[in-house]
């Protein structure tokens, strides 16, 4: 069954099994504006938690995605470098980033669930 | 762009145009060169050249290259048409925060233009250029009085190289000693060039938040200090407008901690024959000729961004520096040239802008140590005439206080009316005003930083604060529509930015991508 | 005084609304200890006929080029520039304006600066160029970086052809950000061999100059071929733009960034600066590409315009992570270059370079044939290197005594290589007149003969 985390810095993974899906919200690509180009890491790299592994530009900023845990790197969204519109149309579904096998599925405990995180956007507003 | 057969240039959008040509009075639209000259005009007579054998061998261009050319007069209209879409210090105010832009003078185009200094190479024999050593030599002194500094790199291009400068003389001191330090402080309120410096050395970035009131507290900074940390890079007085009064104590701590202190100097006009940098501990601190020291800004360069430094880091600056050979001055151009001191090597070809060398030095020869004094008391107070005439409309992050020579408010005032600080900085320029600066500092929440320089009269402030005060008057009015619209009567109205970056063209092409698709 | 506007009144008018009793109270910020009570040591101010009269005196103590016959060149060189030039970049709205930040107002600068990234591209034979960088050494050391951006490996590797000046920018610049240099021999007429033997599976790119800066020519197509079969980029640097009217363009052989000095068009010799740094490179390298960079799009009304666009490389959005810490084009000196190609079009700068070249095969030819001296770049543009029997830089000092400024020793670029010494570089433009080259002639076959 899938289940979606996220963290502070505004990603989120949605698990299966071990692999974890990983995106921004739509929190975040509001945030960025219009996005114009995303960096996506290469297939096979191994990221540990809090690792860079990509970088989204809007017009006006250029924000980094971390990783929210560990693990390596088996896909990325080719259809975000040729749209990077479809971030802002659909952050959280169409828009993935990356796809990695988890190395460590303990590390989804310290992230927060959805509940969570809308308490956390109340926060900031 | 074809032949010699040259026809009208293509009209564009016509729907949207009120008149036929698509130009409006005295704006008039014009194309690319590319869309009006072709390959085989020229506007400049040449004679043909005389027969020779050939050099070049087998590298004789083969293909044409593409290029237009232009009758005189069709060269002239094209940019004159161009200027005038620009918005310049000539026609009105810029409130640029940090960008100082005041006037250019005049004199200052026509002394760079001497052929004994425009016409002069860099690589000719040194007897033949004293003149222009004797000016280097000049500007020097006249920069080491002015900032109480003991000496000058003057080879940086611009501000940024200034820096770049400044922070690889501290890096080559530490080096020198042995030390491994690996860490540079800034406070979050930097200019964006700060950190990036900073890491093109290898350095990583601790930032250092500002107090309530803006400044950088020497708590904060001792808090952020340790062995591993090679300097600290601060504006003063700082981005946002105001001078750090715990400045020396900072420079204190930084030295007890074994670091050394790079200022950025971009907002040196506000203490100009006030206060020495010098006297406030520094070591290195960059100038922008361009901003302090009025040369043009020439539509985003070329700038000028000579370095000064404390005793500590002389022995580190790169060649070429000047040095006084009996009677005769010198420059010494390489390392093993440099007797008794260990430059960390050459920054740029040749020796510096001497163009911007000659502009700055007329314009210090003309104000002199009273006037570049009282410019800079009459940019503070023009500043502060801007503050409190626009306190009770606008609102400031850090409270009212009295601020050095740009003023800093943030779009608190605009809340619940739909207005971004964007969109009122938009406003201005259908009211004839370029912006202010806008989004920067960081630290403050859709920052406007206004800085009008000693350059505007009493009545030009006040037409610019009866503006604003109008325009932040419309926008709590509910007025969101002349906001979101604008700009309505410049050349261009707002533009798609978004599909600039996503779908680069940057350039000409023969043939248009979409028509190819077609 | 003349710049400042306000008036006493004006001044206690301002400070009865902030509601400060004097002009001192705003400057209370500044801790007392450091305030300053005098005014600097330095002389009061003066009236512009002064100011002309001090600094005419400066002026006057130096040689302008169009005094004397001339022959420097080395990165720098001296050309006509037409009269609508310098009027037309003298205008307020060139020279007063600011960077185009807000484009709505900034429509002039925008469209030449596309204008001018064009004509770069297709002088360079690339794809794409920037808006212009502070000069052609800055833009070399700056595309060494880029070059190990991409490649993600850190050594570069310079040709011996290479200006020293521009050498050194890289090795200053690489010392100090962690990467390494090799840099070959100086020799001039070297080839291609040692080069391509340079490079190996660690090698991010190799930097080649043509001409180089003894004025010889290079083919870089299996330099090219060489550097990427191991993966590696072909950085080429070009002093002299107008060579590029008379020679294949370093695209056409192989080039993947090329650098280059736009001095020699539109802009006077200054002593050294400012001048204006080309950097044009591949369409698929355009993110890494440092500096300015202006894109065409639309505005609300539908109406083509243009923008600074991809600004995210840019210090003043990714800070640590900008592509470098530029801040400035070289904004004027780039219209002035871009004026002035207008105004040549593809036919006159044909035409320049041919005229360049015979110049310069003249000369050539002209000093050659005298006794003990020795022409050592058989292929060059409007540049050689001259053999003489003797030390270069004191003959040329004895020409400059003689009134001919003949050109520059290597002995000055190349200090620690004494085997050089004997070797000067001369340019020849179109501004160099028959009567020039007589004069040279003469005065260094005289020179030669007291030496005997």
């Amino acid at each position: 069954m899938a289940d979606i985390k996220f963290t502070e810095a505004h990603e989120y993974i949605l698990v299966d099994g071990d692999i974890g899906t990983i995106g921004i919200t739509d929190y975040a690509q509001e945030q960025l504006g219009d996005i114009v180009f995303v960096e996506l890491p290469e297939v096979g790299r191994a990221v540990k938690k809090g690792d860079e592994a990509a970088v989204v530009e809007s017009v006006k900023a250029a924000a980094e995605v971390y990783a929210p845990v560990a693990g390596e790197v088996l896909e990325t969204n080719k259809e975000l470098e040729k749209n990077p519109a479809l971030v802002n149309e659909d952050a959280e579904g169409k828009a993935w980033f990356l796809r990695i096998k988890l190395a460590d599925a303990d590390e989804l405990s310290q992230l927060m669930d959805r509940q969570a995180y809308d308490s956390f956007l109340e926060t900031l507003s | 762009m074809t032949g010699k057969e040259r026809s009208a240039p293509a009209r564009q959008n016509e729907s949207a145009s009120p008149t036929y040509s698509g130009n409006r009075g005295l704006l008039i639209e014009e194309p690319l060169i590319f869309e009006v000259g072709d390959t085989a005009t020229s506007g400049v007579d040449l004679p043909e050249a005389p027969e020779a054998a050939s050099r070049l061998g087998k590298l004789a261009r083969r293909e044409p290259i593409g290029l237009p050319g232009l009758s005189e007069p069709e060269a002239l209209r094209h940019y004159v048409r161009l200027s005038q879409k620009n918005y310049a210090i000539d026609l009105g105010l810029y409130p640029l925060g940090s960008c100082t832009m005041k006037h250019n003078p005049r004199a200052n185009e026509k002394l760079a233009r001497l052929p004994g200094f425009g016409d002069i190479h860099p690589l000719q024999p040194e007897s033949t250029v004293q003149g222009a050593l004797d000016l280097m030599a000049q500007l020097s002194a006249w920069l080491t009085e002015l900032t109480g500094m003991a000496g000058v790199a003057l080879s940086p291009k611009a501000g940024a190289h200034g820096e770049l400068c400044g922070m690889t003389a501290i890096k080559a001191a530490h080096d020198d000693k042995g030390e491994q330090r690996s860490v540079v402080l800034v406070p979050e309120s930097a200019h964006g060039t700060n950190p990036a410096t900073a890491a093109l050395l290898g350095y990583s970035v601790r930032t250092i938040a500002a107090r309530d009131d803006g400044t950088v507290s020497v708590e904060a900074v001792k808090a952020a200090l340790d062995a591993d940390v090679a300097a600290i890079m601060l504006t003063n007085p700082n981005t946002c407008g105001l001078f750090e009064r715990d400045i020396v104590e900072i420079a204190q701590a930084v030295h007890d901690a074994g670091a050394y202190f790079y200022c950025d100097g971009a907002n040196f006009n506000a203490i100009v024959g006030k206060a020495r940098p010098g006297d406030l501990g520094i070591d290195c601190m960059h100038i922008n000729l361009h901003k302090t020291f009025s040369t043009p800004h020439g539509g985003g360069g070329p700038g000028s961004g000579p370095v000064v430094f404390s005793e500590v880091l002389i022995p580190y600056v790169p060649i070429p520096y000047l040095v006084r050979d009996g009677a005769m001055r010198r420059l010494v151009e390489s390392e093993g040239a440099a007797e008794g001191r260990k430059p960390f090597g050459r920054l740029t070809a040749f020796h510096g802008q001497m163009g911007m060398f000659v502009r700055a030095m007329a314009y210090m020869l003309s104000h002199g140590a009273d006037g570049m004094r009282q410019a800079s008391e009459d940019a503070v107070l023009n500043a502060n005439y801007i503050r409190a005439s626009l306190r009770d409309v606008m609102s400031q992050p850090f409270g009212d206080q009295t601020c050095m020579h740009e003023v800093l408010f943030d779009d608190h005032f605009l809340e619940g009316t739909g207005v971004t600080t964007l969109d009122f900085a938009k406003a201005l320029i259908d009211e004839g005003f370029h912006p202010m600066t806008v989004y920067f500092p960081l630290v403050a929440h859709g920052a406007m930083l206004v800085e009008p320089t000693e350059s505007e009269s009493k009545a030009s402030l006040d037409q610019f604060i009866g503006v604003l005060r109008d325009l932040a008057k419309a926008a709590k009015g509910g007025d969101q529509d002349r906001f979101k619209r604008a700009p309505q009567l410049a050349p261009r109205q707002r533009l798609d930015e978004t599909r600039a970056a996503r779908q680069p063209v940057l350039r000409w092409s023969a043939v248009e991508p979409a028509e190819a698709a077609e | 005084m003349r710049y400042l506007p306000l008036s006493d009144a004006d001044r206690q008018a301002m400070l009865a609304r902030i509601g400060a009793a004097s002009i001192d109270e705003l400057f209370e910020g500044i801790p007392e200890n450091v305030r300053m009570s005098g005014l600097p040591n330095l002389p009061l101010h003066a009236g512009e006929m002064d100011v002309e009269r001090q600094l005419s005196k400066l002026a006057a103590k130096n040689l302008p080029a169009s005094s004397l016959p001339f022959f420097v060149g080395c990165g720098a060189y001296k050309h006509h520039v037409p009269a609508s030039v310098d009027h037309l970049i003298q205008r307020s709205e060139f020279l007063t304006s600011y960077t185009p930040y807000q484009p709505e107002i900034a429509q002039g600068t925008l469209q030449y600066l596309f204008e001018f990234q064009t004509q770069v591209a297709l002088l360079t034979g690339m794809e794409v160029a920037n808006a212009s960088m502070y000069d052609g050494s800055t833009a070399c050391g700056e595309a060494v970086l880029m070059a190990h951006r991409i490649t993600r490996r850190s050594k570069a590797v310079l040709a011996g052809g290479l200006h020293p000046h521009y050498r050194a920018v890289v090795e200053t610049l690489s010392r100090h950000s962690g990467h390494s240099v090799r840099a070959l021999e100086p020799i001039p007429n070297g080839g291609s061999g040692e080069i391509i033997a340079g490079i190996d599976d660690e090698t991010s790119c190799v930097v080649v100059q043509m001409p180089d800066y003894f004025g010889g020519l290079h083919d870089l197509t299996p330099i090219a071929a060489a550097a990427h079969e191991r993966g590696a980029l072909l950085i080429v640097a070009v002093t002299e733009v107008i060579s590029l009217g008379a020679l294949r363009s370093p695209g056409d052989m192989g080039a993947d960034i090329v650098v280059a000095e736009g001095q020699s068009l539109g802009n006077g010799l200054n002593f050294g600066g400012p001048y204006v740094g080309l950097f044009a490179t591949r369409a698929k390298y355009v993110r890494q590409m440092p500096g300015r960079i202006c894109g065409e799009t639309v505005d609300a009304a539908g109406r083509r315009g243009y923008v600074l666009t991809l600004s995210t490389r840019e210090q003043h959005i990714r800070r640590e992570r900008a592509t470098s810490n530029i801040c400035t084009n070289s904004g004027l000196c780039a219209l002035a270059f871009t004026i002035h190609l207008s105004l040549l079009g593809e036919a006159g700068l044909r035409r320049l370079a041919e005229l360049n070249h015979a110049s310069a095969v003249g000369l050539a030819d002209a000093l050659s044939g005298i006794d003990g001296v020795e022409l050592m770049t058989p292929e060059f543009f409007n540049e050689f290197t001259l053999r003489v029997p003797g030390n270069g830089a004191e003959i040329i000092e004895r020409l400059a005594e003689k009134g001919v400024l003949g050109g520059v020793p290597v002995g000055r670029l190349e200090p620690d290589q004494p085997e050089l010494h004997d070797l000067i570089i001369v340019a020849a433009t179109e501004v160099t007149s028959e009567a020039d080259i007589a004069a040279y002639r003469s005065a260094l076959a005289e020179v030669l003969k007291h030496d005997r």
